[in-house]
């Protein structure tokens, strides 16, 4: 039953990271236009980042 | 087109206004410079957008971009290809025309939208805050369903003890959290004294965690962590897409809106300036271009030309117009440019005493319940009155065991989850309603596509609706080679519609003008020339000598020759028939009603097959109509475009006009067509059925799941391991089904 104590807590900690992924990602407007980025992948221009 | 660069320039310079108001220093008020724009970090000032109609590929998006980023003044430039806009930061001396004319070059249509207009899309607050509520919950449903599983498959004594402890460590902040929305919303509804949908969900949630804390305390069995936080999960994912639906389809109509931006020439002391329409006041004097819309009601003082009144009246002969006459805001000028004394402006124009009347009719119209709505007053009560029961029964029956009686009250309160209520209704009309809009038919308002399910009696409007208002010439094969080029060479000098129907006519026949001499147009009678020493008019009947007609028609008159009449008709909208037809074959009663004379009306209504129709219809007397048929129990769908609709449309069950109509009608409708096509119409009715049926199949659907689970609940049968089978099963059978839509 000792495995517990790790499993748990690693099922949490990447749950939580997946979590934190998501909010960031939220945040950092990355759902605004999910179409225009769906095609900007085809596009050779570099983009790291969303502009405002 | 010809509004736009105007429009552009006052925008800028009112952005760079509302930067001076924003900053109170006065020196900056003395040089507001561009570096202290950027120091500022105020880039307000200088964002423009542009809608961007035709872009939808990777190249639209790079080439747009490349282009505007080129351009010297220009930060920065994002295309957004959802909303198909693209957001520019430029320096305050950018102006918006000649942005979209450099678009213009590279072969994209673009234009202006007033961000004021667009706020409340671009900052996508609501939305965000539900996706992050939504992602919190359900980062704690797949960790609880976890534990909860090693609970249901039989751990035990302290292992059971720390995996309950553990799930409320997770639960308990996460339901805090994500149950706000519920929270407050069924706080609303109490403070006004409303049981509202949230109650229960609310009482749900408090209730299943509080039992499930204190049983936790009391080495318990059952927890319902995993219930608590399942059910604001489905919840929440209904919230969201109902959220969506309405958010997609008002910043379409705000789109629109943003596109007119109303002004006018105002001529004092001989110069011309842009003004507002807003800001017109009587006594103003005004410039109205050919082509322009007159923007407030005025009489004319200099200048002659003809006026179309078919968005006021539904005429489509256009009217004759001199020194004296008194014009209506909302009419178009054809031929000349006209100068007007402003009569009557803002609230008493007439423009204004039609959006009066349309104030009047909504407040008249009962607002309308959804079928959710219906179902949430019979559920609410119900739910509550199980829940209790149960509890007093079991108090009895244990001889007063709170702790069980109160298991089983939570345990029936969590079973009944309304998640038909609110996730199967927003993902009908989700699925309903983005059907509809590839179709061309924007949803403007939520309960439409419920009302539009409802429909059986249609009334269409005539000029610019069923026709597109544009004149075709009649019989034009009949017309002899020469005269049709003759009167094509006179017809060249005008932009009025019925010359350009004239040449569209010869175009048509392969008929090349002849030459003329001393070609001229005397704005408000016709055109006149001379071929050799035959002197040629074209134009309104007294003025050219021939007997006036009752048709739309035009007369020639070569020389001395008795004058030729050319008999115009209103050309039919694309898949008007089909509508029409599609909706008779529907069982659907077709009316139309127009302001038109008589002899139009008929012979389009022949053509078309509908057999009940009005004419010379005054605005009042179509929303009297209207009115009639709703008082008759009918419910109407109004289908119309103009000024003179837009009573009607707002007194009716439901009202769709096209994308082409005038704000106030617009604003008045609750679908507006996007494309040219009339047949989405016809269509539109048959989806709307299906998505209701739907909705009811749904309703169905989850009330066999209670059927079921509700009586095992009250006789203290029910494990959290049942009720979160029956929660997520009914979601995901009800989510499923609303994707069955055709």
């Amino acid at each position: 039953m000792s495995i517990l104590s790790y499993l748990i807590p690693i099922s949490l900690f990447l749950g939580g990271f997946g979590l934190v992924a998501f909010l960031w990602a939220l945040k950092e407007r990355q759902y605004d236009d999910p179409k225009g980025d769906a095609e900007r992948i085809l596009s050779g221009k570099y983009d790291d980042r969303p502009k405002r | 087109m010809t509004a736009a660069p105007l429009a552009s320039v006052a925008s800028s310079a009112e952005a760079a206004e509302d930067h001076l108001q924003a900053s109170a220093c006065p020196a900056c008020l003395a040089a507001p410079s561009a570096e202290e724009l950027a120091k500022s970090g105020d880039i307000k000032g200088a964002r423009i957008m542009l809608s961007l109609p035709t872009a939808h590929c990777a190249v639209c998006i790079t080439d747009v971009e490349r282009e505007m980023e080129a351009y010297p003044g220009v930060r920065s430039a994002r295309v957004n290809l959802t909303l198909k806009r693209v957001s520019i930061d430029a320096e305050a001396n950018v102006a918006a025309d000649a942005l979209v004319e450099a678009l213009g070059k590279i072969g994209y249509e673009a234009y202006e939208l007033d961000p004021g207009m667009l706020s409340a899309t671009e900052t996508d607050k609501r939305g965000r805050d539900l996706l992050m509520r939504i992602g919190v919950a359900g980062f704690a449903m797949m960790n609880i369903m976890l534990l909860s599983i090693a609970v249901w498959s039989g751990a035990e004594a302290a292992t059971r003890d720390m995996f309950h402890w553990i799930s409320a460590a997770i639960a308990l902040p996460t339901v805090v959290f994500v149950g706000q929305p519920f929270f407050s919303s069924a706080w609303g509804g109490l403070k006004h004294g409303r049981v509202n949908m949230d109650v229960p969900i609310s009482l749900a949630l408090i209730l299943a965690s509080s039992i499930s804390i204190f049983e936790t305390m009391h080495h318990g069995h059952h927890a319902y962590f995993d219930a608590a936080v399942m059910l604001s999960f489905f919840l929440l994912v209904g919230r969201y897409l109902d959220y969506r639906t309405r958010a997609v389809a008002r910043s379409a109509a705000e789109e629109l809106a943003a596109l007119e931006v109303p002004r006018a020439n105002l001529l004092r002391d001989g110069v011309e300036m842009i003004v507002a329409v807003a800001d017109l006041k009587p006594g103003d004097l005004i410039r109205v271009r050919p082509g322009g819309r007159i923007p407030a009601d005025g009489e004319v003082t200099e200048g002659t030309s003809e006026t179309d009144r078919s968005l006021l009246t539904g005429e489509t002969l256009p009217v004759y117009v001199g020194p004296g006459t008194m014009l209506s805001a909302g009419e178009v000028n054809l031929t000349g440019p006209l100068t007007l004394r402003v009569t009557a402006a803002g609230k008493d124009s007439s423009l204004h005493r039609m959006a009066d009347l349309v104030a009047m009719a909504e407040s008249a119209k009962t607002r309308y319940t959804t079928l959710a709505e219906r179902a949430a007053r019979f559920y609410s009560p119900m739910v509550h009155a199980l829940s209790f029961s149960a509890f007093g029964y079991w108090m009895y029956a244990t001889g007063g065991d709170v702790r069980f009686a109160v298991n089983i009250s939570a345990a029936v309160l969590i079973i009944t989850c309304p998640c038909a209520l609110g996730l199967a209704v927003p993902a009908v009309i989700t699925a309903a309603s983005g059907k509809l809009f590839r179709k061309g038919l924007l949803i403007k308002d939520g309960t439409a596509l419920e009302r539009l399910a409802e429909v059986d009696t249609v009334v269409f409007d005539k000029t610019g609706t069923l026709t597109m208002g544009t004149p075709v010439l009649e019989e034009s094969d009949t017309i002899d080679e020469e005269t049709l080029s003759v009167a094509a060479a006179l017809a060249v000098a005008s932009s009025h519609p019925l010359a350009k129907a004239i040449l569209a006519a010869a175009e048509a026949r392969e008929i090349r003008p002849v030459t003329l001499d001393d070609l001229r147009e005397v704005p408000g009678f016709g055109i006149e020339g001379r071929l050799g020493r035959l002197s040629l008019r074209l134009g309104r009947a007294d003025w050219v000598g021939a007997e006036p007609c009752a048709a739309t028609a035009t007369h020639l008159r070569l020389g001395e020759a008795p004058p030729v009449t050319f008999r115009f008709s209103d050309h039919l909208r694309t898949g008007a028939a089909e509508a029409v037809a599609l909706l008779t074959a529907q069982g659907k009663r077709v009316l139309m009603v127009s302001g038109d004379v008589e002899t139009a009306v008929s012979a389009l209504a022949g053509k078309l097959g509908i057999t009940e129709w009005y004419s010379g219809a005054l605005p009042a007397e179509k929303a009297a109509l209207i009115a009639d048929l709703m008082g008759q129990g009918k419910r109407v769908l109004m289908v119309g475009d103009g000024l003179n609709d837009t009573a009607a449309l707002a007194a009716a069950h439901v009202s769709i006009s096209p994308a082409s109509a005038l704000d106030a009608a617009r604003t008045a409708s609750d679908i507006v067509l996007l494309g040219a096509d009339l047949a989405p119409v016809g269509d539109a009715l048959r989806i709307a059925g299906q998505a209701r049926r739907r909705i009811k199949e749904n309703f169905a659907i989850s009330a066999g799941y209670n059927v079921v689970a509700v009586p095992l609940a009250l006789v203290g049968l029910a494990t959290p391991l049942a009720a979160a089978l029956a929660m997520s099963t009914s979601s995901i059978t009800v989510s499923l089904n609303s994707m069955r839509l055709k």
